[in-house]
This record gives C-alpha cells, structure tokens and sequence, in this order.
C-alpha cells in the first residue's frame, strides 16, 4: 500500500480552505511546550514535548531494568567460563548501545517512556525510524558528559523543544502519547435559546461548560455559573441550569 | 451545522477510521486487515482532515476538537509513516557498495581524520623508540608494565597474548565490547564542534604509537608485531573512519553552509551514520581477527603474509567497492 501515491491526487482539500479563516493562534510570547507543525494536508498538529523531569525519571527507570538485564546475563552465563564471560561483554554491550534503539524502533518508546505515557517521534510527528533512533542513542554518550548528562540538560534548556544534542543531530522530539478520549454528553436540559448578540468564541465556551459539567462538583459548577450571572440572568442552581440549556441548544438546537 | 448533527453525520466514518488505526499499530505480524481495508486509510484521513478543520473554525466544543486532534495525529503517523523493513541482505549490500562509496564521496574528512591519528602516533612512536622514558608521559606505571608483560616472549602465563581458545572468545567480548565503544564514542565526540573527536584520534594516535615504539624498542617485535599487523588493518581503519563521521557533524556545526546549523547537522549527521555503521561492521570483523587469528603462534611470516593480504582487502573494499561497472 501506498497511501502517498493516492494522496498526491487529491483535490486542495476544505481543510485548507477553512484554515484561512481561522484566527492564528499565538505563538510568540506564549509560555507553552506545544510545538506546531503544519502537514501537508494544511492541518496544524500539536504536539506536547516532554520536559527533562520526566524524561530523567523514564531513563532512571530504564536503568533499573538494564541492571536486572546484566544481572540476569551475569547470573545466566558466567558459570560457563570463558565462553560465559564473552558472551555478558558482548551482552553488556548491546544493551548499553541498542536497548533504546530496539525498544523505539519497534515500539516507539523504551519501557520508561511507556511508563511515563511518553513517546519519541520525528520533528514532522512521524514514528521515528532506525536511523533517527540510531543516531540519538549514539549521541547520548556526548549528552550524558561531562556528568549525569550535563550538556543534555544545558541543550534541552537552550531550545524551546527541549532537545538534547542527540535529538538535534537525529531530528527527533519527545512527547506525550495522546491518551484516550474520555469525552462525556452534556446532562440532559430543555434547550434554551442563548441571549442574542454572542461571538463564536463565547458560544465555544458553553459548550465546554456543559460537557465538563458532569465532571465538577456542583459549588464548583455554580461558582462557574455565577461569573455569567449577567448573561444568564440566573444565578446558583438555576444558573446552571440555564447555561446547561444554552449549551444544549448550541450544540443540537431547538429538539 | 449543529455540533450534534454533524457528530452524528460523521461518527462511522472516525470510528472506522480509528479501527484501522488500531489494526495499523499493531506488528506486522498480528496484523487482521485486508489490502482493501488498508487502502481506506487515504480516503478516511483526508476527510478527517476536513471534519477536523470544519470543528475549529466551527468552535465545535474543546472536547470534540481535541478528540479530533488525536485522531489526525494518530493517522497522520501511519499515513506518513516510513516503512523500513528490516532486510539482511540490505545491510550486506550497503557494507559492500554504499558504505564505501559514501566514504569515497566525503574522503576529506577521512584524509583529515587520518593525519590527525597517524601524526601522533609517529611522532610518538619514534620518540619512544628513541627514548624508553618516553611513554611514562602517556600512561601509568602500572598499565606500562602490564602490557609489557603481556608482549614478552619469555611469559607464558594467564597474562600473555597467548592463550587458550576458551579465553579467545572472552576476548572476543572483549574486543567488540571495547573497540566499538571507543568507535561510538570517536563519533559522537564529533557534535562538541569536532572537538570530542579531535580528542579521541589524538589521544588513541599517541598511546598506540606509544605502546608500539616502546616494545619494539624493547626487542618484542616477534610477538608485537605479529599480533597487532592482521587485525590492525579493519581496526585502527574503522577508527579513523569513526573520526571522519565525528569531523563531519563538527564541521556541520562550524560551517553549516546554505542551510541552518540545526538543519545542516541533521542533513549531514545522516550521513555520517551511514560511516559509523559501515566502521561497527569493521571493527566487529577486527574483533573476530583479533580474538580468534593474531593469538594464533604461528611463523611470523605467515603472520605478516596474512596481514598483508587484510591489508588489501580493507584498501580494496573501501577503494572499489560501490563503483558502477
């Protein structure tokens, strides 16, 4: 299968039309470790790169289990002698150089990550493939210098993707995996027609209000509520109510 | 369109589509899916885009356009996935042809690499050939000492060169554990400006002159020499090779040319992974020499018939192979 082939044929999609008239989002000045990167197709992905904490936890959980792996081999192979010894160095090699590497290859992150709900993937968010994967881990051994990887760290605060030196070299990113969509219908109410006069992004707001309503605490839904007290005319529990019923005439209109 | 007609118009499609998806990622090898059904993944995808679009500039509620988000993301992966199979013969075909053609085209690199290994490495294995204080400038008494021991003709103990074969193949650990270590290491050096890998082919140029002026000065030459000419000929190459692919990614930073340093690094690192890989190759081949032949107490003139001929079969893969007919 080649879907790039087919893709190639396709019309300039609605998409691109349609992204002309959304507003650009801001990106300069804003405190945010969301990268964007356009495709092809004329759709802005976002992807959420992962900062040193947790990725120093992930790797503090890789090494555990590369000891028990030498662990394992040592207790496996050096009652044999000579031949035993051999094949742990050779062992102790392969998994200090390509534990990463197979692990990302593969499964697109090393068990820390997979822990951690982290993922390495290429700058255009493709999953990362040998050579990217090769060169990463190669260049982890400069990352890791002088000390606990010191120039890694240094890298990774320099640039706002926070690469280390083998991620620039590799053009890699890690980021968080996407986690299942836990999305909930609003609670039913009678649709009420929202007050004239309110912009798109007002009416954006209550919908988000109403699907995240069966997720708050019911002070908290009317401590919300009464912000809006003058749009809704209603406060506490009946605020609720109203602004529930204007999400749901937003979202499916008059039933 | 109201946001619950158009989930309603649309959701078969995104849960058809996330069907695939789960299919997609999963290995090859458990995967359920006919070709027909891969080939929906084009048309889905290019439609989701559009949903994903319309949602947004809709102001469809945040949940349903992160919803969407995700969905793009995942099938934009596998849309644009590179599918890389993993060949045997396709590594054998690129140590033949392509690695040393590579090398060929980026052969500055190399010569420079070559200087700055062979330089040292003559000037300090005439200085101790000269001088037998000399290599206590580069290395502990100690370590002296052992490798002296390990060289002498008189010794014939667990420390000599010569050994049994059990130990031939912990030495063969040994040796690709080490070696391709050092090999990495000469590489990667190369993205502190080249400065690591300057380091690494200076440092290894003078201690292996060093070592080899000392006992040559010492009269071990039969054992020495023997031992080092046949797997010398992959090893300290694939080194200096190492080096080159360290110089390159250096001088990507220094000079990046036309494009940015961030991409210059990333266009010519690729291709420097292409000579550390061709290098591991090598030095996996040394190892083996290493470990299993130039222990082997043979007549030094087989030895040295030997060397030469790996010698020209180094010289001549990296010289011919990979040319067109």
């Amino acid at each position: 299968m080649s879907p790039t082939a087919t893709s190639s044929t396709a019309p300039p999609t609605l998409a691109a039309e349609t992204a002309l008239h959304t507003p650009p989002l801001p990106e300069e000045g804003l405190l945010d470790t969301v990268r964007r990167y356009e495709t092809p197709e004329g759709i802005e992905l976002e992807l959420r790169t992962v900062g040193p904490v947790p990725r120093a936890l992930a790797w503090m959980i890789d090494s555990a289990i590369r000891l028990l792996l030498y662990l394992a081999a040592a207790t496996l192979f050096l009652s044999f002698g000579g031949i035993g010894l051999g094949l742990t160095l050779i062992l102790l090699f392969l998994v200090e150089w390509f534990y990463p590497v197979l692990f990302e290859v593969y499964r697109g992150r090393t068990p820390g990550k997979q822990l951690l709900g982290l993922q390495v993937i290429h700058d255009n968010g493709t999953p990362i493939g040998w050579s990217a994967s090769l060169l990463r881990n190669l260049l982890r051994a400069v990352d890791f210098l002088p000390l606990f990887y010191s120039f890694g760290l240094l890298t990774m605060l320099a640039n706002r993707d926070f690469k280390r030196l083998g991620d620039l070299a590799a053009g890699t990113l890690v980021v968080y995996r996407e986690l299942p969509s836990t999305r909930l219908s609003p609670p039913p109410a009678e649709p009420i027609p929202p007050p004239p006069g309110l912009g798109v992004d007002d009416q954006q707001i209550l919908l988000d209000f109403g699907e995240r309503s069966t997720r708050l605490s019911q002070p908290r839904s009317e401590e919300l509520a009464n912000l809006l007290r003058e749009v809704s005319g209603a406060s506490g529990e009946a605020g609720v109510t109203r602004l529930l019923g204007y999400a749901n005439w937003l979202a499916g209109g008059r039933q | 369109m109201r946001q619950q007609d158009f989930e309603q118009r649309h959701r078969e499609a995104w849960q058809a589509l996330h069907h695939l998806l789960d299919e997609l990622e999963r290995p090859r090898f458990r995967r359920r899916l006919s070709s027909s059904e891969q080939a929906r993944l084009p048309e889905l995808y290019r439609d989701l885009c559009n949903h994903y679009a319309l949602a947004r500039s809709r102001r469809y509620s945040p949940a349903l356009i992160a919803e969407l988000h995700d969905l793009v993301t995942r099938s934009h992966r596998r849309f644009y996935q590179i599918h890389n199979n993993g060949n045997p013969w396709n590594l054998l075909h690129f140590f033949i042809a392509d690695f040393p053609a590579t090398l060929r085209r980026h052969h500055g690199y190399f010569w420079l690499a070559l200087a700055l290994f062979l330089i040292p490495a003559l000037a300090l294995g005439v200085l101790s050939y000269h001088n037998p204080e000399m290599i206590y400038s580069i290395m502990e008494d100690g370590n002296v000492a052992e490798i002296e021991a390990m060289y002498n003709p008189q010794q014939r103990d667990d420390r000599s060169i010569h050994r049994g074969s059990e130990s031939n193949f912990m030495m063969f650990g040994f040796y690709i554990k080490n070696n391709i270590s050092i090999g990495f290491r000469t590489f990667a050096g190369g993205i502190l400006l080249g400065l690591g890998t300057l380091f690494f082919l200076i440092y290894n140029g003078l201690v292996i002159g060093g070592v080899a002026g000392h006992l040559s000065q010492l009269g071990y030459h039969d054992t020495f020499w023997t031992f080092v000419a046949g797997h010398g000929s992959f090893e300290l190459t694939a080194i200096v090779i190492c080096g080159a692919a360290g110089l390159l990614l250096g001088h990507a930073i220094l000079a990046p040319g036309r494009y940015r340093r961030s991409e210059a690094l990333k266009r010519r690192a690729r291709i420097a992974l292409k000579l550390v890989i061709g290098a591991a190759i090598l030095l996996t081949i040394a190892a083996f020499i290493e470990a299993f032949w130039s222990s082997l107490q043979l007549p030094p003139a087989i030895k040295y018939s030997v060397a030469a001929l790996l010698w020209i079969t180094v010289i001549a893969h990296l010289t011919l192979g990979g040319r067109s007919r």
